[in-house]
């Protein structure tokens, strides 16, 4: 059973929500972090690391630090699930 | 079985997410919500949602909350919230922060710094082999020694410079070696590469280690665990922190484990079920031919390792308790007769078989034990027990357990409960005596005649005349006792070694021993002869063994030498101090009528006269054991002719 673009993003959002203390937020593939209160390279790190756990994937060093908005995101969750 | 995954917490709620967020908007979450949301296997997400409702609480809870202060070589900002949400698991409140990574030395010494105004009660020192200069230099056994040497110092000059400068207890870590190797086997062997260098280390630090200073042994976790999870060098070149995810958890518990033991907070006493925790099967239904112990099979063999384990506990302090729904007389026939058994009857403390509610019963071991409800642990292998037991109970610790035997003991131990800062004489001998006064304490709960109740408790007395082995005690009781003391009379060592010589005294230490244990040295009596006369010029007796009739058993003992001597009258003075009201009717209970009263500044002195030929002995439930007493006063202990005892 594979999980739909729409469910990543929903389980991306609730989870970028706790990680930032933020309820409201709403997260498109267009957002990028610089547009988002708090998040800093700390807190991605943090985001990252609880996306692994979360979707039981490991990213690689690399994909941590070269993403560059919440779609090329969704994209590689997609191709790691 | 997975430690990483601490198996030993029941799996989160789904509702976890939820509870926390109400908690957060009610704004006003106590210990106990804290407690029992702490209480599951939370991952690094969970953690840090429930670090933010603890970090609210600690605001409103303000003196109950410690604070911790983390200063490292790495980033600390996971540990920080972790262990935050930690803390509460373990029945504390930390308030975490951490000094900027690297700074850390700077953080410790100057006393400006943002760590010396913040006060906190514990500092971590949170250092990896990267933190010091630990560059291999294989084969150079100088350099290498050098270089330890250097580091330790180091370390220990912060540590100790942070204790005298801010005032607070301090933790250290050892180092943990990364999971590679220069030549492999050899490793350990040749100075100066890193696995010899932290190896040396660490033994170091175990050496130098002085009181006032906290050990987390992060070396001995990551070994359980797997050097090679406990690190993540991709993380570290990320951002410096300095350990995989995937171990913070555990070692954010194993920091509050060591907190909570330093203040004291550790568990006591450990509860144990019986069917299918001690044994396979139900003694109930299978009786003892068909529970399943022993040799003869995994899960026998698995079973013995729990009580293996229980006892090996029992050893090092904790005391041991039975809760099981079982016919008693049942359940301890299992532990009195079966061959196999490690667990006796008399290893536990509070044994409590019956049909009633486990969390009721734990109730009443606790107070069976005069210990806290938050003391006990529940070993039980029946999950809706141990569901009962966590809702009713949320401070008793219940570790989850697997659906066989193999892995209980190590779960167990794997939990922490019993966490401990120091080992003393003390602990040792701490389970027996939490044994006799429960015992004790259960005895007098249950007799509901007092002369039943004494009866039973077998008591033997042996009286013996001063001796160089009593001296000692002789003394301290002399010096030290005042409520049940009637004239208050103090002596040094040199007055009580004389006395043990004087022909003309007649003197008694009186020791005693019960059903339950040996009280010690409890009471001692000095009269001196003079003509017809006895004047009992000190008689004094431990608190401790009040309302036992040692009183009328020394009597009987004292007037049967009087006898003996051909002395006709007993005499002895009642001096009132501030604290010895309790025996001022202590001579007319046992018979005396009084000679005089005499006012004096504390009170009305009263001298009491007893004749002696008219004396019957008195009644008492005592066993007098006589024969230190045959010995006479300058034997110690050695039999010494008759014609001795009757100097005129």
């Amino acid at each position: 059973m594979s999980i739909t673009r729409v469910e990543i993003l929903a389980k991306v959002t609730e989870i970028v929500q706790d990680q930032l203390d933020l309820d409201a937020l709403e997260l498109t593939a267009d957002s990028i972090a610089a547009d988002v209160e708090g998040w800093d390279s700390l807190a991605h790190v943090r985001i990252m690391i609880a996306l692994e756990q979360a979707f039981g994937v490991r990213f690689t060093t690399n994909q941590i630090t070269s993403t560059e908005n919440v779609g090329q995101l969704l994209d590689m969750l997609q191709s790691l699930v | 079985m997975d430690l990483l995954e601490l198996p030993w917490l029941p799996e989160v709620p789904a509702s976890f997410r939820e509870d926390v967020r109400s908690l957060r908007r009610a704004g006003a979450a106590s210990m106990v919500d804290l407690r029992r949301l702490a209480t599951h296997r939370l991952d690094l997400t969970q953690l840090s949602l429930l670090a933010r409702v603890c970090a609210q609480a600690s605001g409103a809870l303000g003196e109950r909350s410690l604070r911790l202060r983390i200063l490292s070589n790495g980033t600390q900002d996971l540990v920080v919230s972790a262990v935050a949400a930690t803390a509460p698991r373990h029945g504390l409140l930390l308030d975490v922060s951490a000094g900027l990574f690297g700074n850390w030395m700077h953080e410790a010494l100057d006393p400006g710094s943002e760590t010396a105004r913040a006060r906190p009660q514990y500092v971590l020192l949170a250092l990896d082999w990267r933190a010091f200069d630990l560059a291999p230099c294989p084969g150079d056994t100088s350099l290498a020694e050098q270089r330890v040497g250097a580091a330790l110092d180091q370390l220990l000059a912060t540590a100790n410079g942070l204790i005298r400068h801010a005032g607070c207890q301090v933790m250290v870590q050892s180092l943990v070696e990364p999971a590679s190797q220069m030549f492999g086997s050899l490793d350990a062997q040749v100075p100066g590469t890193l696995r010899w260098l932290v190896q040396r280390f660490n033994r170091g630090l175990c050496e130098r280690l002085s009181s006032g200073l906290l050990l987390l042994d992060t070396a001995a976790i990551a070994a359980q665990v797997g050097a090679s999870r406990w690190h993540d060098p991709g993380l570290w070149h990320l951002g410096k922190f300095p350990m995989s995810t995937r171990a913070v958890p555990l070692y954010a518990d194993h920091l509050c484990r060591v907190v909570m033991a330093s203040r004291g907070l550790a568990r006591k006493c450990l509860v144990l079920d019986l069917d299918n925790t001690l044994w396979g099967g139900v003694i109930g239904d299978d009786g003892l031919a068909g529970i399943v112990l022993g040799q003869g099979s995994a899960a026998g063999e698995a079973f013995m390792a729990v009580q293996a384990c229980a006892l090996s506990l029992r050893e090092r302090g904790v005391v041991l308790a039975v809760c099981s729904k079982n016919n008693e007389a049942i359940a301890r026939q299992a532990l009195r007769e079966h061959p196999d058994m490690l667990l006796r009857e008399h290893h536990v403390a509070a044994f409590f078989a019956n049909w009633q509610d486990k969390a009721s019963n734990l109730r009443a071991i606790a107070q069976s034990l005069d210990i806290g409800v938050d003391a006990l642990v529940l070993l039980d292998d029946n999950p809706t027990e141990r569901h009962q037991v966590r809702h009713e109970l949320p401070d008793v610790g219940v570790p989850e357990l697997p659906d066989s035997p193999e892995h209980y003991a190590t779960l167990l131990l794997a939990a922490g409960y019993f966490e401990s800062v120091q080992f003393t004489a003390d602990d040792r001998s701490r389970a027996e005596q939490y044994q006799n006064n429960a015992a004790r304490k259960a005895e007098s709960g249950a007799a509901s005649d007092i002369d039943g109740h004494l009866a039973s408790l077998q008591m033997v007395a042996t009286l013996s005349a001063f001796d160089a082995v009593g001296r000692a005690r002789i003394t301290q009781l002399i010096n030290k006792t005042n409520q049940f003391n009637l004239t208050t009379r103090r002596r040094g060592e040199p007055e009580v070694a004389g006395l043990e010589r004087d022909a003309s005294a007649i003197s008694l230490q009186v020791r005693l021993t019960d059903r339950f244990g040996d009280n010690g040295m409890i009471s001692v009596v000095i009269g001196k002869v003079d003509g017809d006369d006895l004047l009992i010029d000190t008689w004094l007796m431990s608190c401790r063994v009040l309302n036992r009739g040692v009183e009328r058993a020394v009597l009987n003992e004292l007037l049967f030498r009087a006898a003996a001597r051909g002395v006709r009258r007993v005499l002895g003075w009642y001096l009132p101090t501030a604290k010895n009201a309790l025996v001022c009717e202590h001579y007319a209970g046992l018979g005396f009528s009084c000679a005089e009263r005499l006012a004096t500044a504390d009170g009305e002195a009263t001298l009491w006269a007893l004749d002696v030929a008219t004396f019957q002995a008195l009644a008492c439930h005592l066993q007098v054991d006589q024969t230190a007493l045959e010995a006479g006063p300058q034997a110690g202990g050695l039999m010494a002719p008759a014609s001795a005892l009757d100097a005129a």
